[in-house]
């Protein structure tokens, strides 16, 4: 098969233009069944030395070459190129939000410096078992799905908040911290990370994702980041973390459509920020408000109910969830 | 061509100059709503968060409805999209299925699994055919340069939305824009997050990406962007005012949702469509499509 890789290059401690981004294109025959990374090897072994990218396993397990193939993030060795050519064109970028340090390349620091933020370590809070942990079949297939993780940054690359801000602690160091508080063996006795909770429902943790799915779709390893965020939502709102604009928005809106059957949109903001006792962030909103007051946009100030609204309201307390079940033993059967 | 309408709330709320926008467009198309009786939000992924069987379950008992009704389901929402897209994925599980359908069945509702929610976006792609909307455009559009802005949900994840076997749906919006005659400018961020689901949460993020994507395209000299998603019109538009001050530049991005692009190619007036409810004004892209000077 004849394709071009479209590579995205930058060497930034180079003195001339090659300081900035620029992108390089090279014709290349390959087989059929290759894959990204195939191609890029063969142009760096036949064509350009000066290309830089990493790898190792070539077998989707080492997490080494996440980068964004048609402006998506993904393991090169695990893109069969054939599936993936646009108009005879493959465009090969760095992963994002990362530094780069050369071409494909990109610096991990931040996101080494994430996973540590979590402390990505089991802490049992009170007195240690005089045995073994027993831990569930069922927990431990559970966690098996986040600990598939291989750390390749494609999450990160992609996520969208990010993009924006540094600080937020980003969709795999989280992934990495529901490894941790639904793992019965941390925490208390029930299993329950209470720090944990309280620390990751604090700014930069699980409230500041936009749940936009990018990771999901990013993850070459089936983790669903986001997945796993909203699952420490959850859980913080489980323990009684609430006394945040997240979950406070979270409640408001299950409540709203629960009692009424439709999202009240008027009342919605205001009891996310924690009502009128909070001022200063409803006064903030004023002049949006005025603005869509004087466009005729404001939603309808008398919230009205669906028909038949009883049978919402049933169904709202049918399936409200049971409250968390201690899943571990701590004393061991051997005693 | 008759469908369940399914609105959603913001067309309703706080955009409410979507609902009757594209109810006239559909109206004029020849593609008979009829709206399902007492339907709920679907949850928007927020229920989902905190209980995903609730959520799960209010979907379950729209799609029952529409069964009822015999149609098939058509929304005018990305969000609405991706939310019922994913319930009724998890829903092809017979044991969640059966669990769903216990609670629905005191208000002698049953829910078989046969719902294929569509957008109005790939509606007029796969069902409606671009050769028919063809059809009924009456107007230039050529000098306007549109930008398209999907919404997180109508692209991602791509497993629920059935994109393998569709994949014209990730071109769907260019499609659109290039079938009713504007000229299409492209950019990176038009399957991003418009920032609308942390607006009360982290505002500044949520402006900082309303500011990145409005004002990229308007550098790429757009007169608008144009989106299928209620829930990005309402940030775009309505906070772009505090994300250009937050950026600390002007932007002034017209951004229409989609039934009003396709109303304006069908020779209707940006009254009639509603225009004059956004917060940004559309006067400038009036003028340049020569709807008024």
């Amino acid at each position: 098969m004849d394709v071009t890789i479209r590579v995205k290059r930058q060497d930034p401690e180079a003195d001339g233009e090659g300081r900035f981004p620029y992108w390089q294109d090279y014709p290349v025959t390959i087989a059929d069944n290759a894959t990204v990374l195939d191609a890029l090897i063969q142009i760096r072994e036949d064509d350009d030395g000066t290309l830089s990218l990493r790898c190792s396993c070539r077998s989707a397990i080492c997490g080494s070459c996440a980068m964004r193939i048609n402006g998506h993030a993904g393991l090169a060795c695990k893109t069969i190129a054939n599936t993936v050519v646009q108009d005879g064109v493959i465009t090969v970028e760095p992963a994002g939000v990362m530094p780069v340090i050369k071409d494909l390349v990109v610096n991990f620091d931040m996101f080494w410096d994430k996973i540590e933020a979590v402390d990505p370590f089991l802490k049992h809070m009170g007195q240690e078992p005089d045995g073994e942990y027993i831990v569930s079949n069922d927990a431990m297939l559970h966690l098996s799905g986040v600990t598939a993780c291989i750390m390749c940054g494609a999450c990160v690359s992609d996520c969208t908040v990010l993009e924006v801000d540094p600080t937020f602690l980003g969709p795999a160091a989280l992934a990495k911290a529901y490894r941790f508080t639904a793992d019965p063996r941390d925490g208390d006795a029930a299993g329950v990370s209470m720090e944990r909770l309280w620390a990751l429902s604090e700014p930069t943790g699980v409230w500041d994702c936009t749940r936009c799915n990018e990771c999901v779709q990013a993850c070459p390893k089936g983790v669903a980041p986001m997945d796993r965020i909203m699952a420490i939502r959850e859980q913080a709102i489980q323990q009684g973390y609430t006394n945040n604009n997240g979950a406070r928005h979270t409640d408001a809106f299950t409540e709203s459509v629960g009692h009424s059957g439709r999202l009240d949109e008027l009342r919605l903001p205001i009891k996310s920020v924690g009502g009128f006792t909070n001022m200063p962030a409803l006064m903030d909103y004023m002049p949006v408000a005025f603005r869509a007051l004087r466009r005729g946009k404001m939603p309808p100030i008398a919230h009205k109910n669906v028909d038949n609204v009883e049978a919402v309201r049933r169904l709202f307390r049918q399936t409200e969830p049971d409250p968390p079940v201690p899943q571990v033993s701590n004393n061991s059967p051997f005693g | 061509m008759k469908y369940a309408f399914f609105p959603g709330c913001v067309s309703q709320g706080g955009a409410p100059e979507l609902y009757p926008a594209a109810r006239m467009v559909c109206q004029r198309l020849g593609i008979e709503l009829e709206e399902i009786p007492g339907w709920t939000c679907t949850g928007a992924g927020v229920i989902q968060e905190k209980n995903q069987l609730f959520g799960d379950t209010l979907n379950a008992r729209n799609f029952a409805k529409a069964e009822q009704m015999g149609l098939p389901i058509l929304t005018i929402c990305s969000t609405c999209q991706g939310v019922m897209s994913q319930a009724n994925h998890r829903m092809r599980n017979p044991e969640y299925l059966a669990e769903i359908n216990s609670y629905l069945a005191e208000e002698g509702l049953e829910y078989s699994g046969s719902s294929e929610p569509k957008h109005l976006l790939w509606i007029l792609i796969e069902d409606y055919g671009l050769d028919r909307l063809g059809g009924y455009i009456t107007r230039q559009l050529t000098d306007l340069k549109i930008a398209p802005f999907y919404g997180c949900y109508i692209v991602r994840p791509t497993e629920a939305l059935d994109i393998a076997d569709h994949p014209e749906r990730q071109q769907s919006l260019e499609t659109l824009i290039q079938t009713l005659g504007a000229t299409l400018v492209d950019f990176e961020g038009k399957t991003r997050c418009c920032g609308f689901p942390i607006l009360t949460i982290n505002q500044k993020n949520s402006m900082a990406m309303v500011g990145k994507h409005t004002s990229e395209v308007k550098d790429l000299g757009a007169d608008a962007m144009v989106t299928p998603c209620p829930l990005c019109h309402l940030n775009l538009d309505g906070f772009q005012p505090k994300a250009a001050s937050q950026a600390r530049r002007s932007i002034d991005l017209p951004i229409l949702h989609m039934p009003q692009l396709i109303g304006l190619a069908m020779g209707m007036s940006p009254s009639e469509l509603g225009m004059k409810r956004h917060i940004i004004s559309t006067g400038p892209l009036e003028v340049k499509a020569g709807l008024r000077r």
